[in-house]
């Protein structure tokens, strides 16, 4: 499955999974934020949505 | 129509939204194919053997570790200029994307210099400048959050980058100033005769292509969280004072 990378075999791999577990983790830690900071903000909405129609109709 | 349009935070966000899955799927497509072709389908150099494969990821790494921070002088300078949040938020989202990329750099680097060079690190103009760039990401990132006004946060932090934007010239420069260092010049040349050859040269370009718009998706992404994010300040800040 994979090439014959001879020698130079370990510092090859150690590249690779190095620069794509970095990669992954930039994405995983973006998307996880996105979506945390976005429910967080819908939160706050509704939340200042709610008590302003409150105080509209009290 | 002008492109101030998109300093809008709405505008930039709907617009975003729309073009975030195309740019996703894109930098997917094109990472996957420029590192399966390199790793599986390329042959070993004659002199670097099987570690040449390393530039399909070390190459890409470093052009987007420098043209990150020049996308984030654009947009300070958008912001000392014009004052829209959103091109200061812009290169705020930038920066991390931007350090990682050094890391790569700098890690794929150090892999391959230690059988090729024999030696993990030299202090050689290009790899020098490179760690200071890495350094000017972290305290740029730690500017921001150091700050709890946006406003003054942007300031600092765009006369950072525009002080930092010497070393993002310098790592790319470097070998044509300091004729001295262990780095020999760019790997890829324009000049046909210069060039890699071909084999190499094709999924080393799909690479930095994916490279490049995984860059752009991941500005997107977090341009649009920081906008949110900023938005949640104040709101959270009007509660307060209620």
């Amino acid at each position: 499955m994979l090439p014959d990378l001879g020698k130079y075999a370990g510092y090859v791999l150690s590249a690779y999974a190095v620069s794509l577990t970095l990669i992954i983790l930039l994405v995983l830690f973006s998307v996880m934020r996105a979506r945390r900071v976005r429910r967080e903000l819908e939160d706050i909405e509704a939340r200042q949505g709610r008590s302003t129609k409150e105080a509209s109709d009290g | 129509m002008s492109i101030w349009e998109y300093a809008n935070p709405v505008k930039f966000i709907r617009t975003t939204d729309r073009l975030l899955p195309w740019f996703s799927w894109a930098a997917l497509s094109c990472l996957a194919i420029g590192l399966i072709w390199g790793f599986f389908f390329t042959p070993d150099d004659f002199r670097q053997g099987s570690t040449v494969k390393i530039i399909y990821l070390h190459v890409p790494a470093a052009l987007m570790a420098i043209n990150a921070w020049l996308m984030m002088l654009v947009a300070s300078l958008i912001w000392i200029v014009r004052r829209h949040h959103v091109s200061a938020l812009a290169a705020r989202a930038a920066a991390p994307v931007g350090a990682v990329m050094t890391v790569i750099a700098l890690a794929t680097g150090a892999i391959w210099g230690q059988p090729m060079w024999g030696t993990w690190w030299a202090w050689d103009p290009r790899l020098t400048s490179f760690l200071i760039l890495f350094l000017f990401y972290l305290g740029y990132i730690a500017l921001w959050s150091a700050i709890e006004d946006d406003d003054t946060a942007a300031d600092l932090t765009s006369i950072l980058c525009l002080v930092g934007s010497v070393f993002a010239l310098l790592s790319r420069y470097a070998v044509l100033f300091w004729n001295q260092g262990l780095h020999q010049e760019a790997t890829f040349s324009a000049d046909k005769e210069q060039n890699i050859a071909d084999v190499f040269w094709y999924p080393a370009v799909i690479s930095m292509v994916g490279f490049a718009l995984l860059f752009i998706a991941l500005v997107f992404l977090r341009t649009q969280t920081e906008i949110r994010a900023r938005r949640a300040r104040a709101l959270l800040a009007r509660e307060r004072t209620l």
